[in-house]
């Protein structure tokens, strides 16, 4: 198939395509299952001392996949926009929980590398990026043949490693909608360690309130504690009507994380999560309230 | 639609010329470079983006190349470290870089270097936490990062290298590191760089099982479905199948023979082109395990009727030291304060940034090796014992050495790649993938620990009970050694008149333990400084005063019955500390008197450490030539991993000549070259190497002064090919090219032979079992935060007695890097084999865990050794942890017997036991 870069097929390794049009990248879909590739911060870890034998479909090439866009109502993040660009973009104090998180995805390369969405198709259970976009009442649109579909994020993650994603679609961008006037976000991370490291707890929260300072809209979302991060729904209805002026980390109680399921793993304890997971998001509502 | 359709492969700007490269887009970045066009400056550390070795820029950002496919760099800036000198800026902040001694081994250099220069495009002089954010992605396990941030942030201003020491005054001197610049550039050849591009590569298949029967079916139908494959070894090829580090125990076979005893241990090797080896599926190799259920912890080992890991060893039971002297029981007996805990440490894994690597090729009926190693003599012996060929047609060439921590003490590539090449003729390499380097390497042994000491009214030690269990894994290694020298150590470096200690070492079907840093003493030290720590409280003393109170001095007679004679710096490093000390502890009052969630504490670590093999024979021999031309070859037989022998021992040998380090070239390590240094392990190669080294400068002085018939006090010139010397007579000018050259091409040779003074233990332990000893004194102050169990490490202050410093600048950098590691092993390091098998999961500190440092180095010095020196680079490590959980304890009140102290079981322990602040 002429007009893609650098296809060809050598030793064992599997095709390459880097197609530069979305339709292009669609159509090969359509056409075969292939491996998707963006920043390849997570294809190339699972793959150490093995021959890469698949058949891969680059889409860093696509310009239309990349950059925040302004729509209206909502910001439209492009599936393969880095960490790095995310950071460095001018969006309202909500998305400091974006780009707090953003930070704490590995190192300066991987932020580099790595993009949003491939952080959502990985779906690991830790993953940096979902809280966050939970907390911002994210969507994600998908596009094969049939054109575009969206779906609210929770409902894109399904569980680990796993997502609604059918072999020939490709995810296309996540789509925030734009909050109120006054809103704060923050993003806080617990590992053993200062860099590059896997989160033991994290939680992230947007917050909206009115001139008075009281609380009209609240999201918060936990990871590491469960298959997929969760929202915060009863501690996020606690929230709402509270006036910010006495902090909101008191608002927290045990109650709000018995639907967590966390695991006992080589990071820490099921126990010490769940007991943590109260810790850091009373903390996290504390910053937040200071902030709107 | 407006695709373009392109050549075939991808273009590319690369250090600011165009190139097109040929691989599959999908290939990585990192290999590109490395294999198809030979730059091998970029390292690979893991291939996952956990370590940052082989950062370079893409459009001016840092990437990792290992998750960079080269697809994605189509018509964008690619510059790799050796790319960087040719840009003036980034020219500053490698000359800084060689300033601050911010490289030790090297191997994460380049990586340094490129997230810096990323930083540093965007700003010139950048503050602390944005150079940390810049290398937080970055692991290095040698430096501490200390001097690599000061490098960084000190990279814009224009300094003068500081001169080279003149004749005469080399040791001492802070002298730039010799092999610096190879290693900022990109030029120095690690175990996988200097690879011939023909070579056939050999891939270890491993056991997934801890403790498995094996049998090998039919390898016909995989030597059809590969008519590539060159070769495949099992067992059977192996001529003598046992090796270990004790000439008595070769117990670990190259390639497991029907019984598997670890995860991870090596059952066959395939060899053929690296395309053919890598491709095969590990489900197309006939290997059929039956499980058995293994042997996992010493307590399981010990059980009567355990089921045995190696069938000869009963009971699991491997070795035993002790050392016994005085009646402990009648002591205790009369203690005012007694102490007693158990303490709990795990398997830690060495995490040198570099994995095993290298290549052997044969010549005539001879083997050589070149490979990165930490002791070229010993794998000598041990591939020549393996191949039943005799050692002289071993040659063991060491490639810079990526960090060994005594990782790189057993052997890894080195027989089976010498077995394959042997058997084919061909040039045969082998480079490990992290994930083996992990399972296959050796550990610090885990130790369970029970210690009772008993102190008078006046804090004065009594007696000292140590019982201290090592889980050696499944083979020997080095676990005799660990278990001798921890009974000589197990009382801390404090005056005990009676003393029961007791060193045992278990066989476990789990990773193999060796040599890590300090022989089992770190692990002892959590114990004896913890009983101090309790003794301090039950006496109500001060922890400090305690310590200096019993600590070791001259006219002292050990628990082994050693009168030490001199350099007994102890008391020197607490008294350093002592005002700190009190100002550490008021500042802590301070701050916790109006903390909320969290609090601060200091503690207290002290240590000794025998210099060299524990009573046991271990000579380093030197080697120093003048050439025809008018330079003197340095044949230095020390591995230089990174801990800068290299350059230590040349300032010896200069200043034993009397000429200036500038007339010296030098060969590192070479077995066809250099004589037997030994080992670089148990911080000997300062002392006795050191000794070795000054030992062969006078010869070589003496030799010429011989030559030209002058006498002392002389002074040594070389003026090209022609030497001149003055005596009182006058001068004495030789041609050199009119002497006869010996075998190395030298005309004038020294040598020099030095054994440290130990003898053997007797069956109580008594006996003088190393020549001296190093001493130290470390606090830290951390802040925990009592909510979440965390615990930052706020600053150490490390006093160490190391005699003399040969190279201040190098006895520093060993300090903050023994500090990285004791902080890591104190607070995040477990391997746990199958789940940590990776620098993700198995966490060691970043730039960004790592406290403020200061280093005070006391210079008691040791008339053994070279201009007084001892050793420093297992002392840097041993006194960490306890400063660290003394802190800890200071801080919340909690007790800790295991480490490491993950958040979760502090917050547990603080939960349990409320704090008292």
């Amino acid at each position: 198939m002429a007009g893609f870069d650098n296809e060809k097929r050598t030793g064992p390794m599997g095709l390459y395509l880097r197609p530069t049009e979305l339709s292009s990248a669609i159509a090969e879909l359509a056409a075969r299952p292939r491996t998707i590739v963006a920043g390849g911060t997570d294809f190339y870890p699972a793959r150490v001392g093995r021959t890469i034998d698949v058949d891969i479909l680059d889409i860093t090439a696509i310009a239309a996949l990349r950059g925040i866009r302004d729509e209206g109502d909502h910001f439209r993040i492009g599936a393969t926009t880095s960490w790095s660009e995310i950071l460095t973009a001018p969006l309202p104090p909500c998305f400091d929980a974006l780009k707090l998180a953003a930070r704490e995805v590995g190192g300066q390369q991987i932020q580099n590398a790595g993009t949003i969405c491939g952080n959502l198709c990985n779906a690991s259970p830790a993953a940096d990026g979902v809280p966050p976009l939970l907390a911002l009442g994210a969507a994600v649109e998908v596009q094969g043949t049939a054109g575009p579909r969206t779906m609210p994020l929770d409902a894109f993650i399904l569980g680990p490693r796993r997502v609604r994603r059918a072999v020939d679609e490709l995810v296309t961008a996540v789509l925030v909608p734009k909050p109120a006037a006054r809103n704060a976000g923050h993003f806080l991370k617990l590992g053993a360690r200062r860099y590059l490291v896997i989160s033991i707890v994290m939680a992230a929260a947007c917050l909206e309130a009115d001139a008075a300072g009281v609380v009209t809209r609240a999201r918060v979302a936990i990871g590491a504690c469960s298959p997929v991060a969760q929202r915060l729904e009863a501690l996020e209805e606690a929230l709402l009507g509270k006036d910010i002026g006495g902090g909101l980390g008191s608002v927290v109680t045990p109650d709000h994380f018995v639907h967590l399921t966390p695991i006992d793993d080589v990071r820490a304890t099921r126990a010490y999560r769940l007991e943590a997971a109260a810790t850091v998001v009373s903390r996290l509502l504390d910053e937040v309230a200071g902030r709107l | 639609m407006n695709d373009i359709p392109t050549l075939p492969g991808t273009l590319l700007t690369l250090n600011g010329r165009e190139v097109r490269v040929t691989a599959p887009g999908i290939t990585r970045l990192a290999d590109v470079l490395r294999d198809e066009l030979g730059l091998t400056g970029t390292k690979i550390g893991c291939n996952a983006g956990d370590c940052g070795a082989c950062t370079v820029l893409v459009d001016n950002r840092q990437v990792c190349a290992c998750l960079t496919p080269v697809g994605q760099v189509a018509g964008r800036e690619v510059t790799t470290v050796e790319g960087l000198a040719e840009q003036p800026v980034f020219a500053k902040l490698q000359a800084a870089f060689h300033r601050h001694l911010a490289t030790q081994c090297g191997i994460c250099t380049p990586g340094m270097l490129m997230a810096a220069a990323d930083l540093l495009a965007r700003d010139s002089t950048p503050d602390q936490s944005s150079v940390e954010d810049a290398l937080g992605g970055v692991l290095c396990r040698c430096t501490g990062y200390q001097n690599i941030v000061a490098a960084v942030m000190d990279a814009s201003r224009d300094v003068e290298a500081p001169a080279a020491p003149e004749a005469g005054q080399a040791l001492g001197a802070r002298a730039l590191k010799v092999d610096g610049p190879e290693r900022l550039n990109g030029r120095a050849r690690f175990g996988a760089d200097g690879i011939p591009p023909d070579a056939s590569w050999l891939r270890v298949i491993r056991s997934p099982h801890a403790r498995a029967r094996f049998r090998i079916g039919d390898l016909e139908p995989l030597r059809r479905a590969h008519p590539g494959l060159e070769l495949v070894l099992t067992a059977a090829d192996v001529p003598k199948n046992g090796y270990g580090i004790y000439p008595d125990i070769k117990d670990q076979p190259v390639l497991a023979q029907s019984v598997v005893r670890f995860r991870g241990e090596a059952v066959l090797a395939l060899v053929g082109p690296r395309a053919v080896v890598e491709r095969i599926a590990e489900d197309d190799i006939p290997v059929r395990y039956e499980l058995e259920s293994p042997v996992i912890g010493t307590e399981a080992a010990m059980q009567a009727g355990a089921s045995l890991v190696q069938s000869d060893k009963p009971g699991n039971f491997l070795v035993q030291g002790r050392v016994s002297t005085g009646d402990v029981a009648a002591a205790l007996a009369d203690c005012t304060a007694v102490a007693h805990g158990t303490f709990d440490t795990a398997f830690v894994e060495h995490a040198y940034i570099e994995p095993e690597a290298g290549y052997a090729r044969r010549v005539d009926d001879r083997i050589e090796i070149f490979a990165t190693t930490q002791t070229p003599y010993m794998d000598r012996d041990e591939v020549a014992s393996i191949l039943r060929i005799d050692p002289t047609q071993v040659r063991i060439v060491p490639t810079a050495c990526g960090g060994g921590f005594g990782g790189k003490l057993d052997l890894s590539v080195q027989p089976l790649i010498a077995l394959a090449a042997w058997k084919t003729g061909r040039t045969v390499a082998c480079v490990y993938s992290r994930p083996e380097s992990m399972m296959a390497s050796t550990k610090r042994h885990p130790a369970h620990i029970e210690a009772r000491f008993g102190a008078d009214a006046k804090g004065k030690l009594q007696a000292a009970v140590v019982d201290a269990i090592f889980n050696t894994g499944a083979y020997a290694s080095w676990g005799p050694t660990v278990a001798n020298r921890v009974p000589v150590h197990a009382m801390g470096p404090y005056y005990v008149p009676n003393v029961a200690t007791l060193g045992r070492a278990y066989l476990t079907n789990e990773p193999v333990a060796g040599a890590f840093r300090g022989f089992g003493v770190p692990q002892a030290a959590i114990a004896h400084e913890t009983m101090m720590d309790d003794l301090a409280e039950r006496l109500g003393m001060d922890r400090l005063v305690i310590r200096r109170r019993n600590a070791l001095r001259v006219g002292n007679v050990t628990a082994t019955g050693q009168k030490l004679e001199a350099s007994c710096g102890l008391v020197a490093c607490i008294d350093a500390l002592a005002k700190k000390w009190k100002a550490a502890l008021d500042a802590a009052t301070e701050f916790n008197a109006t903390a909320t969630r969290t609090r601060r504490g200091v503690g207290i670590g002290c240590m000794w450490y025998g210099i060299g093999n524990t009573a046991l024979s271990n000579p380093s021999a030197m080697r120093v030539g003048l050439g025809r031309d008018g330079v003197v070859t340095f044949y230095n037989g020390c591995a230089d991993i990174g801990q800068g022998t290299t350059t230590t021992m040349l300032q010896v040998v200069a200043d034993a000549v009397g000429l200036p380090m500038s007339a010296f070239r030098y060969v590192m390590g070479d077995t066809d070259l250099t004589l037997d240094a030994g080992k670089s392990s148990a911080s000997r190669q300062a002392f006795v190497s050191g000794k070795a080294s000054e030992l062969a400068g006078r010869d070589l002085r003496a030799n010429i002064l011989a030559l030209v018939g002058a006498t002392e006090p002389a002074k040594l010139s070389l003026e090209g090919w022609r030497l001149r010397v003055t005596d009182e007579q006058g001068d004495h000018v030789v041609d050199l090219t009119t002497l006869d050259p010996n075998s190395h091409g030298d005309v004038v040779e020294g040598t020099g032979r030095f054994d440290p003074p130990t003898t053997p233990l007797d069956e109580n332990g008594q006996g003088t079992p190393y020549a001296t000893y190093a001493f130290a004194a470390q606090m830290a102050e951390v802040e925990v935060d009592l909510e979440l169990g965390t615990t930052k490490v706020l600053r150490v202050i490390a006093a160490h007695d190391v005699g003399r410093a040969l190279n201040p600048q190098q006895v520093e950098g060993q300090i903050h890097g023994g500090i990285a590691q004791g902080l890591g092993l104190a607070l995040m390091e477990e391997y746990l084999a199958g789940k940590t098998e990776n620098l993700h999961d198995y966490l060691i500190p970043t730039v960004g865990d790592m406290p403020e440092i200061e280093t005070i180095l006391i210079e008691d010095r040791e008339p053994l050794g070279p201009g007084g020196a001892k050793g420093v680079g297992e002392p840097a490590l041993i006194p960490t942890p306890p400063a660290i959980l003394g802190a800890i304890r200071h801080a919340t009140g909690v007790r800790i017997t295991a480490v490491p102290v993950l958040p979760h079981r502090l917050r547990a322990a603080i939960a349990a036991k409320p704090t008292k602040v």
